[in-house]
Parts: structure tokens; C-alpha cells; sequence
């Protein structure tokens, strides 16, 4: 079941196209994946899926209620954990859950049951009572994750939630997203990290210039790739000329497809060998017939990335250092700021 | 704002909650409230002290400059403590801490609104209560009951209606930087273009003109009739340019400016918060 339907949603940044006539659909009691290179529209499709921002065009619908209409209900419903943690500096992290809660408007014996518990679950005991001020990036998330999950939201939003923290609390947060989906919770997780939402998504969906790419569940995504992936490179740079004529020798052997030439990575040659065949060997062969040495040539199990490649013709990693540099941070901040 | 639905229990527990927020930052950080205090009060010992040794009938009706003084200076105090009002919620926007309250299922918006003012009335109070004592210590008077009714209903008025202000400002503005500096520009030339410190009849025609239509002065007068004489609104508070003004005149003033700006700033704050 469908529970939160996402219909061609377009928002623009003044000159900034950041989503473009997005759609998808979220069943419930899912771990969904929102993956992406950092630019590529995820936060800005999470803050609308939060109500913080009103798409241009388009629709979204959190239990068949419409989020234009009726924010407040769809508010009633989520828990939003944000990129950049917003925790005053002043309060206690109890006193910050405790001023939370309020305005979910919790009774008060449920907010210090309910607080209690968190502390226990996120392992917060030993600084709880201090100043937020005082806290470091692992602690500080999981009091915003903490914060999030106070009103026990039917759907839990999280933007980045591991991005630069520690291994131990990064575990900490995955044990805990993977309770809450196992108690029935729709969790939406936008990462750029692969493995994270490799390891954690039921689902996904990956984005690139604000468009989806691909969508489904990641081990089907993977399958569609059909064999192992496999990168060649001849020299350490080639040039175009050279992989393309390259590629035009892989062209012609049997059990190779889905060939790429990425020019982000000195010209290489990516593409799909069938498994169970011995193509590599036929392959070599053919390369030094034609007078080509091999300087690499690795083969590994499709990855997430390789359906981001597939799908764009550059790895996330590129997409990550072609971004770099390009965006104005604190443009977007004031652009995103109330 | 969601006005037509909001559930009176729910606005009271978020308010309450919002403002709690701003007394606890307060009572951590009690800078603000100790500047807001003792800058008035060294004030009242300078400028009391300038003018101690100014001929019998400087000032017509007032026994002393300090005597004088002392309204300017309480009304000083809550317009200075109002116009920062903006800066928390500034803070809030440019931290991100704006999106916490703006993803919560509040009731009604309004209570981030309502928060700013009964922190800023409270703290506004607060501070005029010790500045009026140290007036009383330093023998410059104290209001009748009556007066002090009057003392503080003005107080309301003019704290509603500058931090309606400093919160359009707070959402209008790109950043704290420049909006610490507006409030840098307007504060002091605000009071000195007021009859805080000097009646209109000492005052250059033009400047008697500022003073006459600066919205401190509607507050400074009735307080100063307050401790000057046996409150009646009746009184004459201002000898303006364009003609003689009761306290009550003054304070009408001061309410009619005050719902002006709440009508003013709701489009904003809706566009804003919503």
C-alpha cells in the first residue's frame, strides 16, 4: 500500500532548478532511500516531504491527506531529523526533549516515559543533563534523532543523518532505524553514503539534477545490471579516440554489454560481463591482437554505484567532485531560510 | 495562521513552552537582563548629576532633573529590551532552530509570536520595576497606585508595539548582523529625538516636531504625569507644536500605533510562518 504518493513535483530556487516533475510512491512500514550526490535535490525533496517547503507544482499525499491542504495533520504524522542539527546551544538535551514534546502537546506522564526510554534506547544516560553546547557531532544527532521520535511519528524523515559522525554512533542510529522499521514505522532516509542505504533500504530511489533515475528495491536494481561489473582501463589516462576504439572491440564479443566509457575516471571503460563465462580471458586475447595492453582490470559484484553509473555515466563519487566548488552553500541557506 | 482551529489547551502548552525556552537562555545567560538594568540606572546618576546644579524653575512643575528623568529612562528600557525582541528568533531562522518549531504540529503559529511578547513584557517589567526603585532610592518620586496602573499600561502598549516591529524586522532582514545594526542606528537617536531627556519647549522647532510624533514621547509623557502630579487622564502630558495632548490622548496614540503595526506585520508573519 501506497502510503505516501509523491506527484510530479517541480521546485526552483530561482535560477535553480532543484526538483523536476519528481514522482514516487512510499509503501508503509518501509526503510525508504532517498540516494543521491549532494546537489541532486534530496534535501530539498526531504524538506517538502517535512512541510518546510511548498513545492512549485505538484502534489504529495501522506496517508491519502493532501500536504498542501492540510500540513498540520501530515505534521501530526512525521518526525523530521534536518541535515544540519539545530539544537539550542543553552538548553539540556532533557530540557530540549522535554520543550519538544510540548509542542507535540504530550501529556505530561507520557513525554517523561517517553523521554526516558529514548535516553535509555540512544544511549544518552551520561550526558543528558548537560548543556547541548557542550555535545559532540554524535552526541548532537541523537538527540535530534531523539527529538524526532518523541510523539512516535507513523513516518520518520531523515536528511543525512550519518554524515560525519563516528562508527559507534553511526551503528547506534542503524540498530535503532532498524527497530523502529521492524516495529512498523515508515522510515525515509536520504544518504549519499552507498552501503548505508545499501545496508539499510527496502526500497529507493536515486536522484540526479532533481530527477529520479532509477527506483525499486536495491537488490533488483543490482540484478537489472545483469552480471559483474567490470572496469578496464588500458593506460592510466587513455584518450576518447583510444576507448572508443576499445570499446568497439568489447562491442564485438559475446556476453559483454551495457558498455560506458567514463571520462571522469581518465577514459575507462566500464561495462557487464554475463556471469558463468569465461569472457575475460577471451578478452585479453582480443586486446593484445589488437596491440592493447591492460594497465587494470577489476571485476566486482554490481553495486548501487553502478546503477548510478548506469544510469548518468558517472560514478556518485564523480558527481560528488563535479559538484564541489559549483554550489553556493550559503546562497542556499538564506534561499532555504524562513 | 491557523486561528479557526486551534485548540486553546494546545496554543497555551506551546506558548508556554516557547517562552519557559526564553527565560531559561535568560537565567543562563543574564547579560541582557543586567545591561538592560544598569545601563538605565548609570544613566539616571550621569544625567541626574549634569543637570543637578540647573537654576530653581529649569524644568516648570518638576521638582528635579532626576524627577524628569525617570520616565524617560523606564520607557527607555522596555523600548531598548523590545526592539532586541527580534534577535532570538533571528538566531532561531539563521540556526535552523525555526524549522524545529516549523515541522511541529503547533495549534497555532501565533504562539511563536505570543512567546516574543510575554518574554519581552516580563523582562521589560522586570527591569522598569528596579529602575523605578532605584528612583525612589535616589528620591525622585513614585507613582499612586492610579499612576502606576497607567505606568505599566503604557509599558504594554509600547513593548506590543515595538517588538511587533523588531519581529517583522527579525523576518525581513537577511541576518543578525543587520539587525543589530538597525537597532544600533534607530535606538539612541530615537531616545534623543524623544522628551526623554529634555522637554519640547528646550527643543529647535524642528526638533520639537520629531519629538512630538516620536512614539516614545506618547509613552514618556503619561508615565512622567504619573510621577509628577495625581494621575488624571485628563491632564495635558504634551505641549506639541500642533497643539496641546492629554495623557489619555497620549495613550490613544500609543494603542492606535500598536494595533496599526499587529495589522501591519500579520501578512508577514503569516507569509513567513505558514
Amino acid at each position: 500500500m501506497n502510503y505516501i504518493q509523491v506527484k510530479n513535483i517541480s521546485k526552483s530556487y530561482s535560477d535553480i532548478d532543484a526538483l523536476n516533475n519528481l514522482s514516487m510512491d512510499i509503501d508503509s512500514g518501509i526503510l525508504f532511500g532517498i540516494l543521491g550526490p549532494n546537489g541532486a535535490g534530496k534535501s530539498t525533496l526531504i524538506k517538502i516531504l517535512a512541510t518546510l517547503v511548498e513545492p512549485d507544482t505538484g502534489e504529495v499525499f501522506v496517508n491519502n491527506i493532501n500536504l498542501k491542504k492540510n500540513p498540520r495533520k501530515i505534521r501530526e504524522l512525521i518526525g523530521y531529523v534536518a541535515q544540519d542539527i539545530a539544537l539550542d546551544k543553552i538548553l539540556t538535551g532533557r530540557e530540549l526533549l522535554d520543550f519538544q514534546s510540548d509542542l507535540y502537546h504530550m501529556k505530561k506522564q507520557d513525554k517523561y516515559e517517553r523521554i526516558k526510554k529514548l535516553i535509555n534506547q540512544l544511549e544518552m544516560n551520561d550526558w543528558i543533563d548537560r548543556k547541548c553546547g557542550t555535545y559532540s557531532g554524535g552526541m548532537k544527532r541523537r538527540i535530534d534523532l531523539a527529538a524526532g521520535l518523541l510523539h512516535l511519528p507513523k513516518v520518520l524523515i531523515l536528511d543525512e543523518p550519518t554524515v560525519g559522525l563516528d562508527i559507534e554512533s553511526r551503528n547506534i542510529i542503524w540498530q535503532l532505524l532498524k527497530d523502529l522499521k521492524n516495529d512498523g514505522m515508515t522510515i525515509i532516509l536520504s544518504s549519499h553514503y552507498l552501503d548505508e542505504i545499501d545496508k539499510l533500504a527496502d526500497s529507493l530511489v536515486i536522484i540526479d539534477d532533481g530527477k529520479v533515475i532509477a527506483k525499486g528495491k536495491p537488490s533488483l536494481l543490482k540484478r537489472q545490471l545483469g552480471g559483474d561489473r567490470v572496469t578496464l582501463k588500458v593506460r592510466e589516462f587513455s584518450t576518447q579516440e583510444e576507448s572508443k576504439k576499445i570499446c568497439e572491440i568489447l562491442s564485438s564479443i559475446d556476453g559483454i554489454s551495457q558498455i560506458i566509457i567514463n571520462k571522469a575516471q581518465g577514459y575507462s571503460i566500464n561495462f557487464v560481463i554475463e556471469k558463468d563465462k569465461d569472457i575475460l580471458t577471451k578478452l585479453k586475447v582480443e586486446l593484445a591482437f589488437s596491440k592493447f595492453e591492460i594497465f587494470s582490470l577489476t571485476q566486482s559484484q554490481p553495486s548501487l554505484d553502478d546503477v548510478y553509473l548506469q544510469a548518468t555515466g558517472k560514478t556518485l563519487l564523480d558527481a560528488e567532485i563535479s559538484m564541489t566548488g559549483k554550489r553556493d552553500l550559503k546562497k542556499e541557506s538564506k534561499q532555504s531560510m524562513r | 495562521m491557523e486561528l479557526k482551529q486551534y485548540n486553546l489547551n494546545f496554543l497555551f502548552q506551546e506558548t508556554f513552552a516557547l517562552t519557559k525556552r526564553l527565560f531559561i537562555q535568560l537565567q543562563r545567560r543574564p547579560s541582557t537582563l543586567l545591561a538592560g538594568i544598569l545601563q538605565p540606572i548609570i544613566w539616571l546618576f550621569l544625567f541626574g548629576a549634569l543637570f543637578s546644579k540647573a537654576p530653581e524653575g529649569f524644568l516648570p512643575g518638576v521638582e528635579s532633573y532626576g524627577n524628569f528623568l525617570g520616565a524617560g529612562l523606564i520607557v527607555f528600557t522596555a523600548f531598548s529590551g523590545a526592539l532586541n525582541s527580534g534577535l532570538p528568533l533571528m538566531f532561531d531562522r539563521e540556526f535552523g532552530f525555526l524549522n524545529r518549531l516549523l515541522v511541529a504540529p503547533l495549534a497555532s503559529r501565533l504562539s511563536i509570536v505570543l512567546s516574543s511578547f510575554f518574554y519581552i513584557t516580563i523582562l521589560s517589567f522586570l527591569q522598569s520595576i528596579v529602575i523605578m526603585i532605584v528612583s525612589y532610592i535616589l528620591g525622585y518620586g513614585w507613582p499612586d497606585f492610579y499612576g502606576l496602573g497607567i505606568v505599566f499600561t503604557t509599558l504594554v502598549l509600547l513593548v506590543l508595539f515595538v517588538t511587533s516591529i523588531s519581529l517583522c524586522l527579525a523576518f525581513v532582514l537577511p541576518g543578525h548582523i543587520e539587525l543589530i545594526a538597525l537597532i544600533f542606528v534607530i535606538n539612541l537617536p530615537l531616545l534623543f529625538a524623544s522628551t526623554a531627556l529634555a522637554p519640547i519647549s528646550f527643543m529647535p522647532n524642528w526638533l520639537g516636531w520629531l519629538a512630538s510624533l516620536n512614539p516614545l514621547t506618547f509613552a514618556i509623557e503619561p508615565i512622567r504625569i504619573a510621577y509628577t502630579q495625581t494621575m488624571n487622564l485628563e491632564l495635558v502630558a504634551l505641549h506639541a507644536p500642533y497643539g496641546d495632548l492629554t495623557c489619555k490622548s497620549c495613550i490613544s496614540i500609543l494603542f492606535s500605533l500598536t494595533v496599526f503595526s499587529l495589522i501591519i506585520i500579520r501578512p508577514l508573519l503569516n507569509r513567513k510562518l505558514n
